[in-house]
């Protein structure tokens, strides 16, 4: 101990106290609840109210969960198992698993074709999704996966995504040909090589026989299950977003026709509910085609939902632009560059970063709204279950296991997209670090 | 009005406006203004807010279109042609009051971008002599930073680089110095002033009338989308001539 003085004023510390720890209540986990549980009186109550709901939770849910079975040939079968005891019959799930992923009608000997296009998806998005990190040399690859990707699902000749192909990179380079004397010029230009590239190829490949083709041709009748969700939300996704960006801008224009259509395009899709659109997409489209013309479902459905959320994209990258200080434009314009590049290069980087959030809720909605198509027959995860898995003898009445599937797929691609693009919003946050 | 022709600095004519009309709306804002502006000149453009003086030189790039009259810029007939208006844009650069910098964008890249997609300049051109404008405004150091991390004075030097990286022939600045703190407002105009020592045709909306004295040789003011006077600073500071003149001096350098 300090000798103390005690009654004089000066003071001298002669030995140095040695550190303690701090009492318990002030450390650790207890610190932390008393601090964040146990604040005060209704805290408490709070915190006992809820571990009393998790427990009832848990105690109603993981005998379920940990019980179930995972083994029988029909839903009796789990119901003898299990002897009136709680728990799931996830046999259905393993029974029909590839029902499931991949519909009732895909052959089941090419089922590696849709596992290879969807594995090779995350190589093709890798370098869109990290731009900054992936060289953009990959984009080609990205280029080429739609072709591929169809080939792979669909099978058949090669030649007809080889003639498509063809058709776009014979369009491109039309429009960097044309483009300079005028836009309008490039685009039709572009539009018409395109067009009549894909005719003669159309000619030449009608020639050929299907049957003798390297991969087995599936028609998109037999799509289904889970893949069915993949394909209309990836392809409606990445064309409905660059068709956003474009009418965005159209309703923006200073040219009375396009902003027009565009306005038109825009509101005419917004006040009509999907539904409506896929019936219309089912049934009525038949009704505007010559008769005989077999204008592929999944074409139609695919055209109606990227139409449905382009317009809805539109309008989030609208109040993206009308968010950028009209300064930017300015700054932009007095350097002398063109409308296109101050659009590529100043404008839209910055209106789509502001985006991010509603362009993801568009995605997200968009993604789940697929399962719509069960509606008008179409056999996609859900429609798999309500169709033929629920309406079996075997599996019927089995609806908390396979819902709950359906709902866990879609929450892990949701979830997985959510994540994404927080992390993408802070990637492109440039301001203070 | 005096006569500019006594105060040219050269002979070559750099913009020539005459007869020019605005309206905004049924607005009349600018009423028929008749300005040459010979190469090397350095203009001050003075007056009450709301009379138009932003708008003049934001003519002069088409930022903003005029309805009456004509504008020549550097030889170029500013019409509704596209082509020649990012021609102008090309030549003229400007320095705005909120700087207006990419954000998105680093300082390195704020400076190389135009050159490169304008210019069609080889990147690694652009970007030693965005290097050597940035040192000229005494930032290089910055150049890796995104501008929300620059004080105002640096953001607005770099904005001024952004616009000699083009290489201009005459610079615009509208009010560059009226959204900085007060501290910062002396290293912006020292960057003026040494680009004004270089020969540099400027145009400048300010109300800083000491820059004005030292750098001007022609200082302008304008009322109501007018020109009311223009003359030397020596005479127009001294010895104003119109009625409105002296009660706008009065006002702003009576404290």
């Amino acid at each position: 101990m300090s000798d103390m003085h005690q009654h004089s004023v000066a003071y001298v510390r002669e030995t140095m106290l040695p550190e303690a720890p701090p009492p318990a209540r002030e450390q650790g986990i207890i610190k932390w609840m008393r601090e964040n549980l146990f604040a005060n009186v209704p805290n408490s109550i709070l915190t006992i109210a809820s571990i009393v709901v998790i427990y009832y939770i848990l105690a109603a849910s993981l005998p379920w969960l940990l019980n179930g079975i995972w083994n029988a040939e029909s839903i009796r079968d789990c119901r003898e198992i299990l002897q009136g005891a709680a728990g799931g019959c996830f046999a259905v799930l393993t029974e029909r698993w590839n029902q499931l992923l991949f519909g009732f009608q895909y052959p089941d000997d090419q089922y590696w074709r849709p596992l290879i296009a969807f594995l090779l998806l995350f190589v093709a998005i890798a370098p869109v999704m990290f731009f900054k990190y992936i060289p953009s040399q990959f984009l080609l690859f990205t280029a080429l996966y739609p072709f591929l990707a169809y080939w792979l699902i669909w099978g058949g000749l090669i030649l007809a995504p080889i003639v498509a192909l063809v058709g776009f990179v014979v369009g491109y380079f039309v429009w960097g040909r044309l483009v300079q004397r005028s836009f309008a010029t490039g685009f039709f230009g572009a539009v018409a090589a395109a067009v009549i590239v894909w005719w003669i190829g159309g000619l030449i490949t009608a020639g050929m026989d299907p049957e003798q083709a390297m991969l087995v041709p599936v028609a998109s009748r037999d799509m289904g299950g889970f893949m069915l969700n993949l394909i209309l939300g990836t392809v409606c996704v990445s064309l409905s977003i660059p068709i956003g960006i474009a009418l965005a801008l159209g309703r923006q224009s200073s040219m009375p026709i396009i902003k027009w259509i565009c306005v038109v395009f825009i509101e005419f899709i917004r006040g009509v509910p999907l539904i409506t659109l896929l019936f219309v997409a089912n049934v009525v489209l038949a009704y505007f085609f010559p008769p005989g013309t077999n204008f592929d479902l999944i074409i139609r459905v695919i055209i109606m939902i990227t139409a449905f959320a382009s317009a809805y994209i539109a309008e989030v990258i609208r109040g993206g632009l009308a968010a950028l200080p009209t300064g930017q434009y300015e700054a932009a314009d007095s350097l002398g560059l063109d409308y296109a590049q101050a659009m590529r290069l100043i404008i839209l980087p910055q209106a789509l970063k502001i985006s991010i959030p509603g362009i993801v809720n568009v995605a997200v909605g968009l993604f789940k709204d697929t399962t719509l198509v069960s509606v008008i027959s179409m056999f996609d995860l859900v429609g798999m279950i309500r169709g033929p898995i629920l309406a079996s003898t075997e599996w019927n009445g089995v609806y908390w296991e396979l819902f709950g599937f359906a709902a866990l797929l879609f929450f892990v691609v949701c979830y997985g997209i959510s994540q994404y693009s927080q992390w993408l919003e802070r990637e492109l946050t440039t301001d203070h670090k | 009005m005096a006569d500019t022709a006594e105060m040219k600095v050269s002979d070559e004519v750099a913009i020539h406006i005459e007869n020019m009309n605005k309206w905004y709306g049924s607005f009349h804002v600018l009423r028929d203004i008749d300005l040459t502006v010979y190469k090397g000149e350095r203009i001050v453009i003075a007056g009450p807010s709301g009379s138009g003086k932003s708008t003049l030189i934001r003519c002069i790039n088409a930022l903003e279109e005029h309805q009456q009259g004509k504008i020549e810029v550097d030889g170029t007939l500013l019409s509704s042609d596209i082509k020649n208006i990012d021609k102008v844009r090309s030549e003229v650069g400007m320095v705005f009051q909120h700087f207006n910098l990419f954000p998105h964008l680093t300082i390195l890249e704020n400076c190389t971008l135009a050159p490169i997609w304008v210019r069609k300049t080889p990147k690694r051109e652009a970007e030693q002599t965005a290097m050597h404008f940035l040192e000229k405004v005494k930032i290089p150091e910055q150049a890796d930073k995104y501008p929300g991390q620059l004080s105002g004075g640096q953001q607005q030097r770099v904005a001024i680089a952004r616009s000699l990286c083009m290489k201009p022939r005459i610079m615009l600045f509208d009010e560059p110095t009226s959204a900085l703190d007060p501290e910062m407002i002396k290293e912006v105009l020292d960057t003026m002033v040494s680009l004004a020592e270089e020969g540099m045709t400027m145009l400048c909306v300010t109300h800083e009338m000491g820059f004005a004295r030292q750098v001007a040789n022609r200082v302008i003011f304008m009322d109501q989308g007018q020109i009311v006077e223009q003359n030397e600073p020596e005479e127009f500071f001294n010895n104003p001539k119109s009625e409105r003149t002296k009660l706008f001096l009065s006002q702003i350098l009576g404290h």
